[in-house]
């Protein structure tokens, strides 16, 4: 039983480098992209290969805890838990990358006006905090701070669905800004979905500490 | 003395004995064992401490926990094999089909005829192959040769063993393999037609494709027969029940859906046992 708990402490070990490496990867590539930075975005995209490499780790730790040790209960959820979690952290990698290319192949600052009129730093501000609370809540298994992030995810769905009208406003008003407009909305809709990837880890600490299943849970038809 | 503990079969869900509003309990008739209130000692040693539980009909119920927790003791109430056992003493009631069968008038020879048992090894007569499963019918007066010839092959057949052994029915049974003579067994145990099963850790001295066969049985048994099984197999508890019932230091702690125990079991003690963190 002790080798099963250091193997699951291994895991809950690599489950948290998976997140803070993930979160340092989308704090530099939007600080890459509002300072039009293109080294922070190339370190970005360099650093994108440990991510892959730290998310097949996981995967086939975890397979192996399972077969070796058939985990049940509490175990089987903390496997279950850190398996879809990694999947979200590597997903919120993807968009890190995703925002880096953008900085790497398209050397022009973004007007600053449009960073202002999308809420662009209110999103990244928002995120932020949503990953605050996810850390405390996996670190501390924190179930209280895990519920949290629920809330402020409707900040990010708020900015994302009136983005759109924004930018044909913006549009309309000078038309050189097309090209950068698009970049953007791109970037506020992969935020948007982090924001949801992060309610997933979320969820997915919850149903580890309480067996309560939330996926699915609150849509409306 | 410990609290009494007492659990009740519902039509979908078991629950534990603590903080429960019980729905439709199936009572009497509709359970195949009801335990009342049971407690049972070796001396002066009390190793059931007021056990309540209803065991639902064609289904597999496994019994597990630590040793000494009188899982073992529980499953030989229900055919009275504790009754030989020095210092044996027991308080409560047992019902099977709604009849107690602690009552002073009651055969056991023949409560036996309706509870067989399958005990950890494999443990054939040194007779034939045929005469191992047609021993249960000739002690019972059966003396139509055609129908012991075909209560022995229903029964081989039944126990996934016909195949193997047709043509050497009157080999020894010592001359098979461990997970052929527990068949054997098993099918000695089905011969006599009994609508109860009680299996005491049947494949804990079998090989994992032995094991594979005998859980692949129960599988198939459930569907004519109540069977119960202990086991310290927390993966074959999970594999082959559907309930579970989870016993400690005489008491029975949780016994709920199989599906239940081994992913959100209600008692910490439960889960802690499953995980491998005592016991």
């Amino acid at each position: 039983m002790e080798n099963a708990n250091y193997q699951k402490e291994l895991l809950n070990q690599a489950g948290l480098d998976m997140m803070s490496l993930c979160i340092s990867q989308l704090g530099k590539a939007t600080e890459a992209y509002l300072n039009n930075d293109a080294d922070l975005a190339e370190e970005v995209i360099y650093t994108e290969s440990h991510v892959n490499a730290l998310d097949i780790s996981i995967e086939k730790n975890c397979e192996r805890y399972l077969a070796l040790y058939t985990p049940v209960a509490t175990d089987l959820r903390f496997v279950m838990a850190i398996l879809k979690i990694n999947i979200d952290l590597e997903r919120i990698g993807d968009h890190a990358y995703g925002i880096s290319k953008y900085v790497v192949d398209d050397e022009t600052p973004t007007p600053a006006h449009l960073i202002k009129a999308l809420q662009f730093e209110k999103m990244h501000a928002t995120i932020q905090d949503m990953f605050d609370d996810i850390v405390d809540a996996f670190e501390n298994e924190n179930v209280k701070s895990a519920r949290k992030v629920f809330k402020k995810d409707k900040i990010l769905d708020t900015i994302n669905r009136e983005a759109f009208a924004i930018i044909e406003a913006e549009i309309n008003k000078d038309m050189s800004v097309i090209g950068k407009s698009l970049q953007l909305s791109s970037i506020i809709k992969k935020f948007e979905r982090v924001g949801d990837l992060i309610k997933n880890i979320a969820e997915e600490i919850i149903f580890y500490k309480k067996a309560e299943l939330l996926k699915h849970k609150g849509k409306k038809k | 003395m410990a609290k009494e503990m007492e659990v009740s079969i519902e039509k979908d869900i078991i629950m534990s004995s603590d903080n429960i509003v019980k729905k439709e309990s199936l009572k009497g008739q509709d359970a195949k064992i009801s335990v009342k209130n049971t407690k049972v000692w070796y001396g002066d040693f009390q190793a059931i401490k007021g056990i309540s539980m209803d065991i639902k009909p064609n289904s597999v119920t496994a019994f597990i926990g630590p040793s000494g927790c009188g899982k073992s003791t529980f499953l030989r109430l229900f055919n009275r094999m504790n009754d030989y056992v020095d210092g044996f003493s027991m308080e409560g009631k047992i019902k099977i089909n709604g009849a107690n069968i602690y009552k002073k008038k009651v055969h056991v020879e023949e409560l036996r005829k309706e509870v067989g048992m399958v005990f950890q090894k494999p443990n054939p007569f040194p007779k034939s192959i045929y005469e191992n499963v047609a021993y249960g019918l000739k002690i019972q007066g059966i003396s139509d040769k055609k129908l012991i010839d075909s209560r022995v092959e229903k029964a081989l057949k039944q126990a996934d063993l016909w195949e193997e052994v047709k043509n050497d029915l009157k080999k020894s049974a010592l001359a098979l393999s461990g997970g052929q003579q527990q068949r054997l067994c098993i099918a000695r145990t089905l011969a006599v037609e009994p609508s109860i099963i009680l299996m005491d850790e049947p494949t804990s001295a079998l090989d994992p494709i032995s094991t594979a066969k005998i859980e692949d049985l129960i599988f198939e048994l459930k569907e004519k027969y109540t069977i119960i099984i202990v086991t310290h197999n927390m993966q074959q508890a999970s594999r082959i029940s559907d309930y579970t019932a989870f016993f400690y230091l005489g008491e029975l702690v949780e016994y709920n859906k199989t599906k239940t125990i081994f992913t959100k079991p209600e008692k910490k003690r439960t889960e802690n046992y499953i995980t491998g963190r005592f016991g």
